[in-house]
């Protein structure tokens, strides 16, 4: 075998190793869910929305826009009396509709007046995330259509028409119902835009901190065993607790100033994408106090402590920097996750495995807190405080007792799955 | 009264019996070799008893605490030395030194850290980043370490291993003014002449098992050898 061969065979052999793999296999997973998550958008997107329809106008343009909000979208409530609506609101929600567009009686009347003719909807708001304001993105695509057809129409009817009213002959009134609230003037995506916008900093600055002193954590454990300073220090007069302890608050402190520095880069970064859209939530009582504030950074706290644990028990895996840098991936994952989810959908309106999943996740709740607070949802709040602490003690327990095994220095595990793990390390 | 009392220690890994059920005791200010080949369970031996290991089979006891209920106590009276113990390369000598001493008691610790500094003997160095130490200078200043808590057992893992000879003489010389000073040493070593000359009493371990103990003259007459090198060879080979 030539040199060039035998090298190479060798290299081949040293990188073909689970650890090379699993993690490259994992990105390709979640970009393979991520990519069908999009897919369902769309096909969302190309479904026909469903609404209900209370037309009180029987004339020309009236009779234009009901016709076509019978052909392009689902109706499950149809009336021509303005007294019904409250009976439809409840049908149109019952059966997961969108909005309830109502034509009034003057609608015709005004447009041939060239006065803006009113179409007020009533829209059901489902949840904040990209995927629970698609449908109401489709009725506003649907009354566009309206107002384009009935400009065609104003037109072909007299070409002297005043151009400006022509463009633009109906206007919408809008209010929106969302988590037992009504928003009297906002539309769905106005209210997702600015709660998107609020919370978007968030799980970022999670997702780093995550990710800086989850490095952190693992490395130190790797350098601990590739220093030989393990052994020194298992033999000192100090609880294995301290240790653990010492290494996760060391990683913290400095994951969270590492994060600040990164912040201050990002928040210039974001300023120069946000844009106002002239509504202010805090009219609608859509605001974190300072008590909120307190719960968030609990949360935060938890969650942190939670997955600096996490980082510690696979950093006892790590048996030198190069290992270490392999097993911090999974706790990149594991944090860009629930960002994606938060970003796409609410946490109430997620499947249910999904529900679990984000739920079961430590590093979910800080992202779900702030938007649960804006909404006094406590109970997700509190159940996620609970969880994350349990899990945090929990995980912290666990290597507390692999530091009181020969795990730690031998590598011996009684799991089988982890066997290769280990021996790859050891 | 004995400082180390060890009966029918075994440590298995996984299938494999490192340590076969040994025996042996050490008298406190006895200084104890333990030698033998590679992979003889050396090592091994010398991880239970600083405390790192679990024991699969039998019972230990040091300085009167037993191993496996009371090692938090034990740690506070030991010292280990591991063949290739490494320090924390960004800090300084006396940064190390003074790391490990805060984990002793407070009122000590400036005089353990100038007991460590004495000992190491790497003038201005001890104030230079440790990942700027050679080897020799890296040993010395974990013996340094291991000496300055005034430990009742020292646990030596090759003590020398990395020394040139005038170095490794100076340490050799530390280790016994340390046992006469009253603390026990259980060392390891390859080096015969450094266990001929630093041992009170040796035990010759193959495959897991004490093949040989005694004083080391005794057991130069037993085996009619001349040094401890052919006792070695007389007992682990032949």
């Amino acid at each position: 075998m030539s040199g060039l061969g035998n090298i190479t065979k060798k290299e081949i052999r040293e990188l073909m190793t689970p650890a090379t793999f699993v993690p490259i296999i994992l990105v390709a997973a979640i970009f393979a869910t991520m990519g069908n998550s999009i897919q369902g958008i769309q096909d969302q997107a190309t479904e026909p929305p469903t609404i209900g329809i209370i037309n009180e106008d029987t004339s020309s343009f009236g009779i234009i826009a009901s016709d076509i909000l019978h052909t392009r979208a689902k109706s499950v409530f149809n009336s021509t009396s303005l007294s019904e609506l409250q009976e439809g609101l409840q049908t149109v929600k019952d059966r997961n509709g969108v909005a309830i567009i109502i034509i009034p009686e003057n609608f015709t009347g005004r447009i041939i007046q060239e006065q803006q003719g009113t179409f007020q909807v009533y829209w059901i708001m489902k949840g904040a995330g990209i995927m629970d304001t698609i449908s109401s993105g489709a009725v506003e695509g649907l009354i566009a259509y309206i107002n384009t057809n009935i400009s065609r129409e104003l037109i072909t009817q007299n070409s002297t028409v005043n151009a400006s009213f022509v463009l633009s002959p109906t206007i919408r009134q809008e209010t929106t119902y969302f988590k037992d609230r009504e928003f009297v003037g906002i539309s769905p995506n106005t209210i997702s835009s600015m709660l998107s916008s609020q919370s978007l900093l968030i799980p970022i600055v999670i997702m780093m901190i995550i990710i800086m002193a989850g490095g952190i954590v693992i490395t130190s454990m790797a350098l601990e065993k590739e220093n030989k300073t393990l052994e020194t220090l298992l033999t000192l007069p100090v609880k294995r607790t301290s240790i653990v302890s010492g290494k996760i608050i060391a990683a913290a402190v400095i994951g969270l100033i590492l994060a600040v520095i990164y912040m201050i880069g990002m928040q210039f970064y974001f300023s120069g994408f946000q844009f106002s859209v002239g509504v202010n939530l805090e009219t609608y009582g859509i605001v974190l106090t300072s008590m909120d504030f307190i719960w968030i950074g609990l949360s935060l706290f938890l969650a942190l402590i939670a997955g600096l644990a996490l980082c510690m028990l696979l950093g006892t895996f790590a048996k030198n920097y190069k290992s270490a840098q392999t097993l911090t991936f999974p706790i990149t994952m594991l944090a860009m996750i629930p960002m994606f989810i938060t970003m796409f959908a609410d946490f109430d309106t997620l499947p249910m495995a999904l529900k679990i999943f984000t739920f079961a996740i430590p590093f979910s709740h800080p992202m779900l807190a702030p938007r649960a607070l804006l909404f006094h949802d406590y109970t997700l709040v509190i159940g996620g405080l609970i969880y994350v602490a349990a899990f945090a003690i929990i995980t912290i327990s666990i290597v507390v007792w692999i530091f009181k095994t020969d795990r730690l220095l031998v590598g011996t595990t009684k799991f089988k799955w982890l066997a290769p793990l280990v021996r790859r390390r050891r | 009264m004995a400082a180390i009392e060890v009966k029918n220690l075994v440590k298995r890994y996984g299938s494999t019996d490192a340590v076969k059920g040994i025996s042996f005791s050490i008298n406190e200010g006895e200084i104890f070799g333990l030698i033998g080949p590679n992979g003889a369970g050396k090592t091994t031996t010398l991880r239970v008893l600083a405390t790192l290991l679990s024991i699969n089979d039998g019972s230990v006891t040091i300085l009167g605490y037993d191993l496996s209920k009371q090692a938090g106590e034990i740690r506070k009276l030991i010292s280990y030395l591991p063949e290739d113990a490494g320090a924390y390369k960004n800090l300084t000598g006396r940064a190390y030194l003074q790391f490990i001493a805060n984990f002793f008691d407070s009122k000590d610790a400036p005089t353990m850290v100038k007991k460590g500094i004495e000992i190491t003997d790497l003038g201005k160095r001890i104030d230079d980043r440790v990942d700027t130490y050679s080897k020799g200078m890296m040993r010395r200043l974990l013996v340094g370490r291991a000496l300055m808590t005034n430990p009742k057992m020292a646990i030596l893992d090759e003590p020398t291993s990395g020394l040139d000879v005038i170095n490794a003489q100076e340490i050799r010389k530390l280790v016994k003014t340390t046992a006469q000073a009253g603390t026990t040493v259980l060392l390891s070593s390859h080096n015969m002449l450094e266990v001929e000359y630093l041992c009170d009493r040796i035990a010759l371990i193959s495959e897991g098992k004490i093949v040989e103990e005694g004083k080391p003259k005794a057991l130069m007459e037993k085996h009619q050898a001349r040094n401890i090198e052919e006792v070695f060879v007389r007992t682990v080979h032949e």
